[in-house]
């Protein structure tokens, strides 16, 4: 297990510039979660640090070693495709197999077969070992893609939403399995993620990614409570923060055009009137949704609520967040 | 309803479709059934009007492909009686067995030649296709239509500058002279193939494999070789069709040690016209190399093992 370093590194694919500067360090031990939109590039920056990408500039260290000139197989890294990739000519048994058998690690034949039993059990694939990789469903191609990596002891294992097509089920296992390896074997991971209890349960750093940038990098909490920014801050949170105008409610401070208002910052009982239009029982939760002035927004309230649409409910906020007009937190 | 489902055909549209294959098949066998069963025929049944449909089995052809004969005198073979079962064949018509004929040279010829061209141009066909597909080459565009291009004039149209090329170079009536013109007209077709095909491997498996510590070189031969299987089974059979057949460069550029059975065939000359059932035998035998390695690629032929492991 490594520490890996990013300084400034850039990479543009043609005229399209897809990581900006970005500068990360993933402490040893770390489990980095990127998040952002599709397209935010998270994936590049995945495929820089394996390798399978040159940046055009900037510095990788793994290990405190510079790696910009080796090969993906040098820098020791696993990586966990969001496409799977398994090997289709190959059973499920040799493709967990197939990284201990690099002239790499070159790893005796027993070892492998112990390795492969292991992983297969934690990732409930003992029974297909013996399977085509084509010959399986999507999450059980998802788990023998995340035993590839598994079977491997490297710097940093690269996840590339690798629960995404699980079910909820399953995910919640691997989710607690994956913080187990983690926890264990102290094992290094950066972590690509759209999925916010992935996200805020099993990293130590979350890194907000925007068009290729770094815009925030803190601890799971410091990205909820601390936003540097609007955009970071729809990151996290469900329901979604609400972003109204400022001058909605007194007290905004000067420079704000915009309050962020999460569930918790919205005080039901006192303030303005506002009209409830649709309520939704979760089970867990119930969802309000109200207007205020027009404005749409979405809060949580007691989950066996008496309220209905067309009632009113008085709202005022309570130690919300101010953006101004660019989106840019202000206090 | 009696539970037919839709895509299911009934055994009624079954029955129809078993008829046109198997009468389809018979139309097109029928010249290679002829064939097979004229190599079976004495010289005379082969050449009779109506021709024969039922005859006397004899492997006359046959012998008379393998050997050269002499006819000898009554006192001779009266003095000499025949030691073996193909020796009686030819005393019939008053000749003796005097060695064996080029038949046996030639067709080796052909193998080497033909197998030999089907694996340079396979080899050097999945070796260039891997590159055109994989990495950024300058000109690849302009590169791959240079290599299409050597193939839109009819290759025997520049027989003559390869004659004259081949005879100043050495390389007349050489096996490997045949080889590098069979593997140069085959290899742009086997590029163009072979890229095609491995276009459809998607790049995430080698780019797993050189993430799970192999070279490009190794992920190359683990992943992208076996996966590419298909294509290059078809494509070798292909290029082994065109060298195996081919005539007109074989008539022009070989005449002895490298003569391949094709020019060779339509020599065979028997006693008393051609000897149709010596070249029957000999087109039946040629046929046979082909057939084997068909139906030995056949397995990969109809594989589709990529389907189904990348998410798209």
């Amino acid at each position: 297990m490594a520490e890996v370093i990013l300084r400034d590194v850039t990479k543009a694919f043609g005229a399209t510039l897809a990581v900006d500067r970005l500068s990360m360090t993933i402490e040893d031990g770390g489990f980095v979660v990127l998040l952002g939109p599709t397209g935010a590039d998270k994936t590049t920056t995945l495929r820089l640090i394996s390798g399978l990408e040159r940046p055009d500039g900037g510095e990788i260290r793994i290990d405190g070693r510079a790696v910009i000139d080796e090969t993906p197989a040098q820098r020791d890294v696993a990586m966990v495709f969001q496409q799977y990739s398994l090997y289709p000519h190959m059973t499920v048994r040799e493709n967990l197999a197939f990284p201990l058998r690099s002239p790499i690690l070159r790893t005796p034949e027993d070892r492998i077969e112990q390795k492969v039993r292991e992983v297969a059990e934690v990732l409930r694939i003992s029974g297909k070992l013996n399977n085509r990789a084509t010959a399986l469903s999507g999450g059980e191609m998802q788990r023998v893609s995340i035993g590839r990596a598994l079977v491997r002891d490297p710097a940093i294992y690269l996840m590339d939403e690798p629960l995404s097509s699980l079910d909820a089920k399953l995910r919640g296992e691997l989710r607690l399995e994956l913080k187990r390896i983690h926890a264990g074997l102290g094992a290094t991971l950066l972590y690509v993620t759209h999925d916010q209890v992935e996200a805020m349960t099993m990293a130590t750093r979350v890194g907000v990614m925007d068009e290729g940038r770094l815009v925030q990098f803190g601890s799971p909490r410091e990205i909820y409570e601390d936003p540097v920014s609007l955009y970071v801050a729809g990151r996290l949170g469900l329901p979604r923060i609400n972003a109204l105008p400022a001058d909605l409610f007194a007290g905004a401070p000067s420079g704000a055009s915009t309050i962020g208002l999460r569930p918790e910052h919205i005080q039901q009982g006192e303030g303005r009137p506002s009209t409830v239009t649709r309520v939704e029982h979760l089970g867990d939760q119930t969802r309000l949704h109200l207007t205020l002035d027009g404005h749409a927004l979405v809060t949580l309230t007691e989950v066996h609520t008496k309220l209905e649409p067309g009632d009113t409910v008085n709202i005022q906020p309570r130690s919300a967040l101010y953006f101004d007009a660019a989106g840019n937190r202000t206090r | 309803m009696s539970g037919y489902s839709i895509t299911e055909p009934s055994p009624r549209q079954k029955w129809i479709a078993g008829v046109l294959v198997i009468g389809y098949a018979l139309v097109t066998l029928m010249p290679l059934l002829w064939i097979l069963a004229t190599g079976f025929k004495s010289s005379s049944d082969a050449i009779a009007y109506p021709p024969k449909v039922t005859f006397d089995l004899t492997l006359e052809g046959y012998v008379n492909l393998f050997t050269t004969q002499t006819r000898q005198t009554p006192e001779y073979l009266a003095e000499h009686p025949p030691q073996t079962w193909y020796e009686e064949i030819v005393r019939d018509k008053g000749m003796v067995i005097a060695g064996p004929s080029r038949f046996g040279e030639r067709f080796l010829n052909s193998t080497i030649i033909g197998f030999g061209s089907t694996f340079l141009s396979v080899f050097l066909g999945t070796l260039a296709a891997y590159a055109f597909s994989r990495f950024r080459v300058p000109i690849k565009d302009d590169l791959l239509f240079f290599i299409l291009s050597t193939r839109m004039m009819p290759p025997i149209a520049v027989a003559i500058p390869i004659f004259l090329m081949f005879r100043s170079v050495g390389l007349s009536d050489t096996h490997t002279g045949m080889i590098l013109l069979y593997t140069a007209v085959n290899l742009s077709l086997s590029v163009w193939l072979l890229k095609g095909f491995i276009d459809e491997i998607p790049r995430e498996y080698e780019e797993a494999a050189l993430i799970d510590g192999y070279t490009r070189f190794q992920a190359f031969y683990k992943v992208v070789l076996p996966q590419a299987a298909t294509g290059i089974a078809s494509t070798a059979i292909f290029c082994l069709i065109f060298a195996w057949n081919e005539y007109a460069f074989a008539v022009l550029l070989t005449s002895g040690t490298a003569q391949t059975a094709p020019p060779f065939i339509p020599t065979i000359i028997g006693v008393g016209g051609q000897d149709w059932p010596a070249v029957a035998a000999g087109a039946t035998i040629f046929l046979v190399p082909v057939m084997v390695f068909t139906i030995l690629l056949r397995r990969h032929l109809l594989r589709g093992i990529t389907f189904g492991a990348v998410r798209k």
